[in-house]
């Protein structure tokens, strides 16, 4: 279905389209996508919209430089899936990066049309054409580069290693990826709730790497099972790591270990990889609380806090140390969990947990804050204001205040040198690590971070990875 | 998927199961632990290494039925597949010749604390085994710990076999005797390995218990397993399972433990209704009466 190309000036007169959502009252019974996907009509609609300005700083604006007006343009000539394609040329996930990119920090921010009217919705376009390709079967194998019989190890099926194993296979290697839990997609598939990341576009992405020729082996602990040093023993050439940052960090404050407070590394993986918000049909419970806190302001408490009220919390507080214009949450995410009913709690710090005769936690004692100096961040140093203690009653906790990298492989692998938070160092341009052909990226280099800044580091670092294994290839055959 | 070579029935409601898994079974030792999902549905569920056959890369396991999964696991025939078995997981149990060392396995703890016994008999330890159970019947490798073990003492509560009494009896008589005990280990239900420790200590007898908190991922990733040891908290799957007894806050893992109660109850008893004569009849007993 081809557009006819309208006026500029015409096109800058269309309102940014309004992505259809489901009902706020309505959605909290139940896991489905909030925001339900632009009919066909209103995406053609959205993408003339686009300027295709020769110079899209867009572009720039993407951390890992999509092709926009270039995929924009394929949908106004009416067709998707070579949209989609395009997209992929340079991002392995669009499903994925479509949902839960903060485009309005990046491409959106930078869009002409920001200035004076409001941006084109890329982010919403790139969901549409990603989906109109998977669902309706038109997904293509891309051509793969001949076979350069170099074996890689991706440790990790998070964003991070999923495209460095995609691009690498398209360049010809033999890419095997190793993942510790039983499901690929790390954070993908336990951290981000089914209503904003379905799991079966994990898996579908998945699938599509794996029918590239990319091998999957879950439940292998890289660390306990094999070393680093021994995936190369085993004949591998060159390791990523992408093992994420799974180490949840808690309060450290009195009462923390009472049952019912949960780091929420735990509750959503109990609920989304899990599935334990479909107990007892899937076995592993879940406490459902009446009245939860979730500590903490950023994507993870958004995602933790409205999991609780669709497991049946009658309120469901947001407790922030800071002021909502400094939480780190996606504003669209903010303003779901406000629409769906959260309260929120700013300028509120935990002091202590309060526990029940059988070891349950029944109140969380407070501190209300008011806002000093900048710290490190930048941000305001939030100061606790004397005497202003409260206690709110609550029977479920989630702390969601941010994870450490997990130290499980920097421990195992001697020479690997991190810095004093567990963060493993790198080459900020090749992504490599103070080991000879060991790579890393992802959140296990730059702390909790976004999908699309891992699949970024994925990218250098398959990159780089590509030209040390042509480089040992030269050398091979010098020798000969 | 990993291929259940047997899985038997070897007391009231304890079972054995022997699972194919060579990558695991050749780095894995005394002490770890794996975690097996039997189905799409499971749980991940953590589950102590009784054997590793390192030349067949064979693990046993032994359980007992408590819930759903147990029993859910004690459905599955040999040549049956389980879905995943990940591991090694854990820190293996320490292992050094400290002149005397006595081991005990309280239950289903017999099983764990098996292979420990042989690791700490070949580093050269005299060594002293204590195991307990609650009666006859619930009693399995006194044969294996008596070819281990310079001296074995078996125990029953009801006194069906063996000595009438705790596991904590004869580890007292040692202690009271004045022999100089290097090391002690003790692995069973909670409060036998809080007791026990709690023996100990006046003794100055240092002490290691191996801890069994609920578990999700089991790779430190989620700190559901959470314990307390002196004034720190430690992650049972990553910096266990071992501890110190000494050191050990036994009754919040206790209460820890009892988290999932309800939904375990509801769980188990929706299972054995669907189950029907797949279930062994003890188990169906069980149900019955928790």
């Amino acid at each position: 279905m081809a557009t006819d190309k309208l006026q500029k000036k015409d096109r800058m007169k269309i309102p940014r389209c309004v992505m259809p959502e489901q009902d706020p009252q309505e959605r909290i019974r139940n896991f489905s996508e909030v925001p339900i996907g632009l009919p066909e009509e209103l995406a053609v609609q959205e993408a003339s919209r686009c300027l295709e300005c020769p110079k899209a700083p867009c572009v720039a604006g993407c951390p890992v430089e999509v092709d926009i007006p270039g995929f924009i343009t394929l949908i106004m000539e009416g067709d998707y899936a070579a949209a989609a394609r395009k997209i992929k040329e340079t991002n392995a996930l669009p499903a994925i990066c479509g949902r839960v990119c903060p485009q309005e920090e990046q491409c959106e921010q930078v869009c002409i049309l920001s200035k004076k009217f409001t941006p084109v919705a890329v982010g919403y376009l790139e969901r549409f054409v990603a989906d109109y390709e998977r669902e309706n079967n038109l997904v293509q194998m891309p051509k793969l580069a001949p076979s350069t019989g170099f074996n890689v190890a991706v440790v990790g099926s998070g964003p991070a290693g999923l495209t460095v194993a995609g691009d690498l296979t398209l360049l010809g290697h033999k890419v095997t990826i190793f993942e510790a839990l039983h499901k690929p997609g790390g954070v993908l598939v336990y951290g981000i709730p089914e209503f904003r990341l379905p799991k079966k576009i994990v898996q579908s992405e998945c699938d599509y790497l794996a029918a590239m020729g990319v091998e999957f082996t879950t439940s292998t602990v890289i660390g306990k099972s094999d070393t680093i040093d021994e995936l190369f023993e085993m004949g591998y050439d060159t390791v990523f790591i992408g093992t994420g940052a799974g180490l949840p960090n808690f309060m450290g404050i009195p009462g923390e270990n009472l049952i019912g407070i949960y780091s929420s590394n735990e509750y959503l993986t109990r609920s989304n990889l899990m599935r334990a918000f479909d107990f007892p049909t899937y076995d592993t419970p879940i406490i459902r609380g009446k009245n939860v806190a979730v500590l903490g302001g950023g994507n993870t408490a958004m995602d933790s806090v409205r999991t609780a009220l669709r497991l049946g919390a009658d309120n469901a507080y947001i407790v922030y140390r800071r002021s909502e214009a400094e939480m780190p949450a996606r504003a669209e995410e903010i303003h779901h969990a406000q629409q769906e009913g959260v309260q929120f709690h700013m300028l509120t710090n935990p002091i202590r947990f309060i526990g029940d005769d059988d070891g349950k936690v029944a109140a969380m004692e407070c501190i209300r804050m008011e806002l000093g100096e900048p710290d490190d961040s930048g941000r305001r140093r939030p100061v606790p204001i004397k005497d202003s203690n409260f206690t709110l009653d609550v029977d479920l906790v989630v702390v969601a205040i941010g994870n450490s990298s997990n130290p499980l492989i920097p421990q195992t692998t001697p020479g690997l040198e991190t810095n004093r938070w567990g963060n493993i160092v790198v080459n900020e341009e090749t992504m490599q690590t103070s080991r000879q052909g060991v790579y890393a990226g992802g959140d296990i280099v730059t702390g909790g971070a976004t999908v699309i800044l891992a699949a970024g580091a994925g990218k250098k670092a398959a990159r780089a990875m590509h030209q040390f294994l042509m480089a040992k290839k030269e050398m091979a055959t010098a020798e000969d | 998927m990993p291929e259940v070579l047997d899985n038997v029935k070897i007391g009231p409601l304890n079972w054995k199961m022997r699972v194919r898994v060579p990558k695991l079974v050749a780095k894995a030792k005394a002490g770890q632990f794996v975690i097996i999902r039997v189905n799409e549905e499971g749980e991940r569920v953590p589950m102590s290494i009784a054997g590793l056959d390192k030349e067949n890369g064979i693990l046993t396991i032994i359980y007992q039925v408590v819930g759903k999964t147990s029993a859910l696991m004690s459905t599955v025939e040999a040549g049956a597949q389980v879905l995943d078995c990940v591991g090694p997981l854990g820190l293996p149990t320490h292992v050094e010749n400290w002149g005397t060392a006595i081991v005990v396995g309280g239950g289903i703890g017999i099983a764990p604390i098996y292979p420990i016994a042989q690791a700490w008999k070949k580093a050269g330890n005299k060594l002293y085994a204590i195991i307990g159970a609650r009666s006859k019947n619930a009693l399995f490798y006194e044969n294996e710990h008596a070819a281990v073990a310079d001296k074995l003492v078996v125990c029953t509560d009801d006194g069906s076999y063996g000595r009438h009494g705790f596991v904590t009896d004869p580890l007292k008589e040692i202690l009271d005797s004045g022999e100089k005990i290097g090391m002690i280990m003790a692995i069973g239900p909670v409060p036998m390995m809080k007791f026990l420790s709690k023996l100990t200590k006046p003794y100055q007898a240092p002490t290691w218990v191996s801890l069994n908190p609920l578990m999700v991922d089991g790779t430190g990733m989620c700190g559901g397993c959470r314990v307390a040891v002196g004034d720190t908290t430690k992650f049972a799957c990553v910096d266990g399972p071992d501890f110190d007894g000494h050191k050990v806050d036994f009754d919040l893992l206790i209460k820890r433990l009892s988290a999932y109660k309800l939904q375990e109850s509801e769980s188990f008893h929706k299972f054995v209704e669907s189950s029907g004569c797949k279930l062994h009849e003890s188990i169906r007993e069980i149900a019955k009466a928790g």
